[in-house]
């Protein structure tokens, strides 16, 4: 069995044409006086999904999580939760509870008040919150922590502290604004799987915004990548990865290497793609363009490989070329090759041995190759 | 060398403020209270013991002997200083009261207020600082009398027949008061709004809250440090104020201050306005400690 990406997923509501989706943006556009914040935006996401909305500061991810939270309003359009429309429901009122970026934690209350707030919001009994403000400390770890007032906690205890409280009063949706955002790397990447781990186990629907690539990637079911107030592309972190649908996420997500070129041959599932370059490429295409049309061809640096020799097999795609760069990077080496053309192309190797009989070396004259379905053609 | 200048420095700098308080707080109030165990006397100055270097030793430490609490006692046995202390506290109490009412809103406006417009609103908070607190004071004078601003206005638009009568009475002395003690009330209020984070608010609405809720349970308790320093510049200068209950109270006002002008200028009685004024300064450094300690504990918070 062939799949997209090295990975199985046996969660994906999204494929079934007869799941309903749990919450529905249909036609938002939030406008802040002239600036354009969220523009014309229809997504689905689903009951259970880990979710994730990706893009550049300024791209609107923001905006959507806080209206999706009911701190900002849409200018038009509706945003339907559970088969309710939520637009005109205030913040308060929502089933839906927010992680702050900052955390947001009250200064003025102990851990336990600060995880406890929301239930004595609703009126729960005290016996009962007590109850599960001792569960959500135990779900966080921080049980020794209960009496703490926020400013005697380390960065990554607050932010437990700011999940706990978040999900005390046991929300339909989670939302996490940049929640790994202020941990530094080590701490960030426990926590990422913490977070999935606890989404898994409560089986509630995450939608987190990030600006971190490598985060949606690890923690998503589907991540949306946004410019410009507009979703480009909607998939999961393989299919965004593997097959991005435009120049834009391909550049956004991961290293890329973009040849421009024009469809010389196209039919069969195929086609032959000349670069500006003068570089003759084949490969495999979904949606064939017509032949005579401008493409782009994308392939990620660890699809080329860098060899003294040229291929032998036929089909794969080879253009010679001078090692311009060498990058050593621990687990991989990057080279930067020159083409015949003047076009620098970026291929990364892994270094799966400690030591290497005799290296590639600077200036040599070497070939780049790849197979046919190791990059994607990108028509626009 | 250069460390031996530093060190200097920094003990300079140290006792700069020290000799300040020294100088001009401590000596001043240890004359002061010596004054107020002597005893009147037609002289000069009037009131004696006096010490000089003629007497020697022996003799200033006879004339120490003549010291007494007497005018402590006399403080004591007249209604009237014990009433002018409680009136005193009464009027800057229910003054502080109503400056905290008026002024919390004003800090709350301010520091919602766009970023851009906020030194401005500042600057207009300040401004009546530029004329002098006496004519401002004055200018009430004006305004509050029978024939006056307001009362023209008010009987003008038919809402009252003959006019008030608030010159002279105690509620021009709160209006005094809250008027001339606002911008002190107001400026702490808007420092300790303005630092406030508003996703704290935004949390508390997430969490169920609605605003004015949000309000009383996450901006109010966090903006009480500022409430207690504004209280505290309000009600300490309030109690010992003089100028406005003599220019905008009546005869039958009574605030210690007047009592104490009283003592000093019209009885010529040095030693029990000494005393009145020792007393005063207990009643007012009570409220420093209280307000200190509630600085102390907001700063160990960590805000």
């Amino acid at each position: 069995m062939k799949s997209l990406g090295n990975i199985r997923r046996s969660f994906a509501p999204w494929a079934d044409p007869a799941a309903k989706p749990f919450i529905t943006f249909r036609n938002v556009t939030k406008k802040f006086g002239d600036f354009t914040a969220v523009d014309n935006l229809t997504l689905d996401i689903y009951h259970r999904e880990f979710f994730a909305l990706l893009g550049a500061s300024g791209c609107g991810k923001s905006t959507l999580l806080r209206m999706l939270a009911g701190f900002e309003r849409p200018t038009s359009g509706e945003i339907i939760l559970d088969g309710q429309d939520i637009a005109s429901i205030p913040p308060y009122k929502r089933p839906v509870n927010m992680m702050f970026q900052s955390y947001a934690l009250f200064p003025h209350m102990t851990v336990e008040s600060n995880i406890g707030f929301g239930l004595r919001q609703d009126g729960m009994p005290k016996n009962e919150i007590a109850e599960r403000v001792a569960q959500m400390l135990k779900l966080v770890k921080l049980e020794q922590f209960a009496k703490r007032k926020p400013h005697q906690l380390s960065g990554g205890q607050r932010q437990r502290v700011a999940l706990a409280r978040s999900l005390a009063k046991r929300p339909k949706v989670l939302l996490l604004d940049e929640p790994l955002g202020a941990l530094d790397k080590k701490l960030r990447e426990e926590t990422q799987f913490e977070l999935m781990d606890l989404q898994q186990d409560l089986g509630l629907t995450f939608v987190v915004v990030t600006h971190d690539q490598e985060e949606a990637m690890t923690m998503a079911d589907r991540i949306a990548v946004m410019s410009h107030g507009k979703v480009i592309q909607v998939a999961t972190p393989a299919e965004i990865y593997e097959a991005p649908n435009s120049r834009f996420v391909a550049d956004f997500i991961g290293d890329v290497n973009i040849l421009d070129g024009k469809v010389s041959a196209s039919g069969n599932g195929k086609i032959e793609l000349v670069t500006n370059d003068g570089f003759t490429v084949r490969t495999a295409s979904a949606g064939a363009p017509a032949s005579g049309s401008a493409a782009g061809f994308a392939i990620r640096p660890e699809k080329l490989k860098v060899s003294r020799n040229a291929p032998t097999d036929a089909t794969v795609n080879a253009a010679e070329g001078e090692v311009w760069d060498i990058g050593y990077l621990g687990d991989m080496t990057v080279f930067y090759v020159k083409l015949g053309s003047g076009k620098v192309v970026k291929a990364s190797m892994l270094n799966a041995q400690r030591e290497v009989e005799n290296p590639i070396a600077y200036d040599e004259k070497v070939w780049v190759s790849f197979g046919e379905t190791a990059g994607v053609v990108l028509k626009d | 060398m250069s460390k031996l200048g530093s060190a200097i420095f920094s003990r300079l700098v140290i006792i700069i403020p020290y000799a300040w308080l020294l100088f001009f707080f401590l000596v001043p109030f240890l004359i002061v209270f010596r004054i107020s165990l002597s005893t009147t006397a037609i002289a000069q100055p009037p009131y004696e013991p006096v010490f000089a270097l003629a007497d020697g030793l022996s003799g200033i430490w006879a004339k120490i002997g003549e010291f007494s609490f007497d005018n402590f006692v006399w403080l004591t046995e007249d209604a009237l200083y014990l009433n002018a202390y409680l009136s005193s506290v009464w009027i800057a109490g229910v003054s502080t009261l109503a400056t905290l009412l008026i002024g919390y809103p004003i800090a709350y406006g301010m520091a919602q207020a766009p970023r851009s417009l906020r030194p401005t609103l500042l600057m207009l908070v300040i401004l009546p600082f530029w004329t002098s607190f006496l004519i401002r004071v004055y200018a009430w004078i004006a305004i509050l009398k029978p024939e006056g601003l307001l009362n023209q206005f008010l009987i003008g638009t038919g809402i009252i027949d003959s006019p008030l009568i608030i010159l002279g009475t105690n509620w021009a002395i709160y209006i005094g008061i809250v008027y001339s003690y606002l911008p002190f009330m107001v400026l702490p209020l808007y420092s300790a709004l303005e630092k406030m984070d508003n996703t704290l608010i935004e949390a508390a609405q997430d969490l169920g809250c609605p605003q004015i809720t949000a309000f009383w349970k996450i901006t109010f308790p966090l903006s009480l440090p500022g409430v207690v320093a504004g209280c505290m510049l309000v009600f300490i200068p309030a109690v010992g104020e003089f100028v406005i209950p003599d220019l905008l109270g009546g005869s039958q006002t009574l605030m210690i201050g007047k009592t104490l002008w009283n003592e000093f200028n019209a009885n010529r009685d040095w030693p029990v306005s000494a005393a009145v004024a020792t007393i005063l300064l207990l009643i007012l450094v009570v409220p420093i400690v209280f307000f200190q300690n509630a600085q102390a504990k907001a700063e160990e918070q960590g805000r």
